[in-house]
């Protein structure tokens, strides 16, 4: 099977072909080693990292921004979601705190201070 | 309680109205359909104070334009609008159109327009010289002015309000009922007010309020006028109102500063199925753009900061109707109030208030009537260091929210909490020009609806930008 | 009046690296005039992750980007007034600003300015139809959203394929909002394809490109709005009109340099950027005033930004210590496929290699840029492809410039 992306790792978005046998991913069109990985990644298991916000409970109106600390399967992204909308927290917080252990496989992070 | 007079509709004519019945000790109410004050034709027009040649001679029109320009002028002055008496210029491009202006100067003499002259278009051109080198003659109108017509609203009902008028805000009238000298106004929430003594104002709904009052003669007949507003930075272009001789291939627009700086290109005139009929259309702002730089080839139209429609309310004779109702005795009609409504807006107000008292209306004066209202664009008008004052004792004049127009967190706040009270994110813009700039509230916008939240406690997801239905949010995350 | 050695106005992403770098410079008493109640520009409403790859070598959120300047800042003991206003700059470097304090007049040695960029309004682009609740731009939707808490909307179309629009459509979409299209005036997106690739490609939203908004409809809140496609000369076509319900239009259609203090101290612009003139250490026309970031060219990545700020930062520093350049400065001009080239002026006994900047003005697949001063090629460079919505970065080294006499030219041609 062959597909045709877009290399998002860097702005220069190469055209990246990537063909699959037997499981195993071959990139062409990569201008660097990346690129080659991202190709294969994307074709096998795509992973996304999820940037939202969380409500701060003890503040009014106010929001912490978080993120996945690592990617997650791009598959479980609505998931993600819910858990993370369901989230309340109390600050203060500081940028790297980690708000939950376990969003579909990664921790989530503060990414920015709540006084 | 019953009021002396109640007043349905607070455009400019029933807040100048209200206004001038403040003058006496009588009780006021003034019932608008929507959340502000003048958000039907008083909002969008062209704010062009006319000199007065215009209107037939003998007509309403002509009878109170000319009369009525000084009478707006101190309004302004006294309530804090901004005018200017920047004149007016009518161009002539034929000889046919050159014959026009001589009509419309012999009507102006007639109708008691002071210092008309006619100009050729060398001298017309020394005075402003970016008008078109195909103009050939000019009526120039020194007495014209412009002024800022929705500010000018705001203040006459502001300053009524101070003076002990009552305002009803959201009282769409669904009812009209007179019993015992009294009148019943029953709003669509079915609230009531009732009244002795009832002003039609309302506009571009005035025969349905008059159909309501079982007083049905006549129609309103609404057209809408399409403008482009342009940046400050095109607001010098020109310094007089300029007009073009209307054609029999069309009206022609008006070329203008405004009040505050800007400068305002149109109208169109389509008459349309209801005065709320407030879409711009590809054909009128085509038109306007066309047509603009035939008097004016230097203006930048590519500096538009937006574009509007208003809708006048006109009616068939085509002049403005002022009288009192036949079949309901107490109530008085003022509709047809298009072009110069705006010039003429105290002489109606004045008119109406005699037509009053020929209905039984009783008027004494008010010793406690005080018709100046603070100046709401007093810290924008102050220097450096009376600025510097200022915030030593006000600290929220210190913090700007809309940086394209330089206002202030305290300007805002005053302006949710004097008369009339703006309760959404229009009518605070309409009173400090918050996002009325280069941004058009991009970045003001949010703030705007966070001050009104904590000044009113109405919840920032319940926030509209006018009234009603047009929430800013639809929820919290 | 105070006194102050350099006065930065702005404190996001440029004015903090600004301020840093010139502090490492050697200036000390530099002062940071901020709008914002904290520093961090726009970045702080950007949650999304994507910056600093270049310039840090990680991938961050915009926030903790930020965070990495403010940092400096605050470890450097740079004074910051937050929710400070400037409304005046005259040409000899006096600084009006105002806050909960009062009014401050400045007297600086030396200014940047770092305000920043706003974004075209309907108004602009002159849209027909109806003035409802629910048109926003579309970094106007962001602040609401991921600074104050809000949805502004469900059933959403996007007008234009700029990045902020892109990654609003994710972010809406994540939220459970639909968006329904992201239409592109332009043949070709104004955005980073990863941008059309994770907010677009992932949730299914269709990009239609040649394609506007003709008419906003409904009479408070948005109910709908109809999109055409348009002609080559981007007129519309009545009669591809097509009506999509929605309750909310983002604009996503342009940024646009924040100058006005710029151009009320008399500061010669570049009608092309929308900013001001400047040399290779981004000084203006005017002595002692630099400019940086957003508000000199609109960038798309925040990297660069900082780059910019750095060299803002070094010039005024220098300037402040009395370092004048002797040469004459030469002007820099874009050839052929190439919209704008800056700096417009580079002195040839620049300090080491000069970074020359530009955008083009279509698509192209592979090209070779080159950088002619006069018949003398000073520098060339291939691409893979190039795309007005991405800024090119060429590099002109310190010998081959000291050499360099004539005007300096940049453009392209297409390879196979």
């Amino acid at each position: 099977m062959k597909r045709n992306l877009t290399c998002i790792i860097c702005p220069r978005g190469c055209s990246l072909e990537v063909t699959i046998e037997n499981g195993s991913a071959t990139v062409t069109g990569n201008a660097c080693p990346k690129g080659a990985q991202y190709g294969a990644d994307e074709c096998t298991h795509p992973t996304r990292t999820v940037t939202s916000t969380v409500r701060v409970a003890n503040r009014t109106d106010v929001m912490v921004s978080v993120k996945t600390a690592t990617p997650i399967p791009k598959d479980k992204m609505a998931q993600a979601m819910r858990q993370i909308r369901a989230l309340r927290v109390d600050a203060p917080i500081a940028i790297g705190d980690v708000l939950a252990e376990d969003v579909c496989g990664a921790k989530l992070v503060a990414t920015c201070p709540i006084q | 309680m019953v009021y002396d007079v109640g007043i349905i509709g607070a455009g400019v004519v029933g807040g100048m109205t209200a206004r001038e019945l403040t003058r006496y000790r009588l009780s006021v109410c003034l019932l608008e359909r929507e959340n502000d004050v003048a958000c039907g034709a008083s909002k969008a027009n062209s704010g062009i104070v006319h000199g007065g040649f215009d209107p037939e001679p003998g007509s309403c029109k002509a009878q109170l334009n000319a009369p009525g320009v000084p009478l707006l002028f101190e309004a302004a002055r006294q309530l804090h609008v901004p005018y200017r008496k920047n004149g007016s210029m009518v161009c002539a491009f034929s000889a046919q159109e050159e014959a026009v202006l001589d009509e419309l100067f012999e009507r102006g003499k007639q109708n008691g327009v002071p210092d008309l002259e006619l100009l050729s278009g060398d001298e017309a051109r020394a005075l402003e010289p970016n008008l078109s080198p195909a103009v050939t003659r000019v009526l120039r109108a020194p007495s014209a002015g412009i002024v800022c017509p929705y500010a000018l609203t705001i203040a006459a009902v502001g300053n009524a309000m101070d003076n002990g008028a009552a305002l009803k805000t959201n009282f769409e009238v669904t009812a009209i009922e007179k019993a015992d000298d009294c009148f019943t106004v029953t709003s669509s929430d079915g609230e009531t007010v009732r009244c002795r003594y009832l002003v039609n104002c309302a506009g571009g709904y005035a025969d349905r309020i008059a159909a309501l009052a079982g007083d049905d003669f006549f129609r309103v007949i609404p057209r809408a006028g399409e403008y482009l507003l342009l940046d400050k930075a095109e607001g010098a272009r020109v310094s007089h109102t300029i007009f073009q001789v209307p054609t029999s291939a069309g009206k022609g627009v008006l070329v203008s500063p405004t009040a505050d700086g800007n400068l305002l290109v149109g109208p169109t005139a389509t008459e349309v199925e209801t005065p709320d009929a407030k879409q711009t259309t590809p054909d009128g702002l085509r038109a306007v753009m066309q047509l603009a730089p035939k008097s004016v080839p230097s203006v930048a139209l590519r500096q538009v900061i937006t574009s509007f429609t208003g809708v006048r309310a006109s009616t068939a004779g085509g002049d403005f109707l002022l009288q009192a109702s036949e079949k309901a005795p107490g109530l008085v009609h003022a509709a047809g109030i298009d072009s110069p409504g705006l010039s003429c807006c105290v002489s109606i107000a004045r008119r109406l208030v005699e037509l009053l008292q020929g209905a039984g209306l009783v008027c004494a004066d008010n010793p406690d009537f005080n018709g100046e209202r603070p100046d709401t664009h007093a810290f924008r008008k102050m220097d450096d260091d009376a600025r510097d004052a200022w915030i030593q004792s006000h600290p929220d004049y210190g913090r700007i929210v809309c940086r394209c127009e330089t206002v202030s967190e305290g300007e805002i706040r005053a302006a949710i909490r004097q008369n009339p009270p703006a309760r959404d994110v229009d009518a605070v813009k309409r009173r400090t020009r918050s996002g009325m700039g280069r941004c058009q509230g991009g970045f003001c916008g949010p703030y705007v609806m966070q001050l009104i939240s904590e000044e009113t406690g109405i919840p920032l997801a319940e926030i509209t930008k006018n009234g009603k239905d047009s929430r800013m949010v639809v929820g919290r995350l | 009046m105070t006194e102050h050695e350099i006065v930065i106005i702005g404190g996001g992403p440029a004015g903090m690296a600004a301020a840093v770098a010139a502090y490492d410079r050697g200036v000390k008493d530099v002062v940071l005039l901020d709008r914002e109640a904290a520093p961090g520009g726009i970045l702080r409403q950007c949650i999304h992750n994507g910056f600093g790859l270049h310039k840090l070598g990680r991938e961050l959120t915009g926030p903790e980007y930020a965070d990495v300047y403010r940092r400096q800042v605050e470890e450097r003991g740079i004074r910051v007034y937050s929710e400070t206003m400037v409304t005046k700059l005259t040409p000899d470097r006096v600084v009006v600003a105002q806050n909960r304090s009062g009014v401050l007049r400045i007297q600086a040695k030396a200014v940047i300015l770092a305000m920043g960029c706003r974004e075209r309004s309907r108004g602009a682009l002159n849209i027909c139809g109806t003035r409802p609740a629910g048109v926003y731009s579309a970094g106007t939707a962001q602040k609401l959203m991921n600074c104050e808490g809000y949805l502004v909307g469900r059933r959403v179309v996007i007008l234009g394929s700029g990045d902020i629009g892109l990654i609003m459509a994710r972010r809406m979409s994540l939220e459970g909002a639909k968006v329904e299209a992201v239409c592109e005036l332009m043949p070709y997106s104004g955005g980073l394809t990863r941008n059309i690739v994770q907010c677009l490609e992932d949730f299914g939203i269709p990009l239609y490109l040649n394609t506007t908004v003709a008419e906003i409809h409904g009479a408070r809140r948005v109910e709908g709005v109809t999109v055409a496609q348009v002609d080559e000369n981007r007129n519309i076509r009545p009669e591809t009109g097509r009506y999509i319900p929605c309750d909310t239009l983002l604009l996503s259609v342009g940024l646009i340099p924040e100058n006005e203090l710029t151009r009320d101290a008399g500061i010669p612009m570049d009608p092309v950027t929308g900013g001001a003139l400047v040399d290779e250490m981004r000084q203006t026309a005017v002595p002692g005033i630099f400019a940086c970031g957003n508000v000199l060219q609109v960038h798309d990545l925040v990297d660069y930004v900082s780059d910019e700020a750095e060299l803002a930062g070094q010039g005024a520093a220098a300037y402040v210590q009395g370092m004048r350049r002797e040469s004459q400065p030469l002007q820099t001009a874009a050839g052929e496929g190439v919209r704008y080239v800056l700096p417009q002026r580079v002195h040839p006994d620049a300090d080491g290699d000069v970074s020359l900047f530009l955008r083009v003005k279509a698509p192209y697949g592979r090209v070779r840029f080159t950088v002619r001063a006069g018949d003398e090629v000073l520098a060339t460079a291939v691409r893979l492809r190039a795309a007005p919505g991405e800024m090119e970065k060429l590099t002109v080294k310190h010998d081959k410039l000291a050499q360099a006499a004539g005007e300096i030219t940049v453009s392209l041609e297409e390879l196979q």
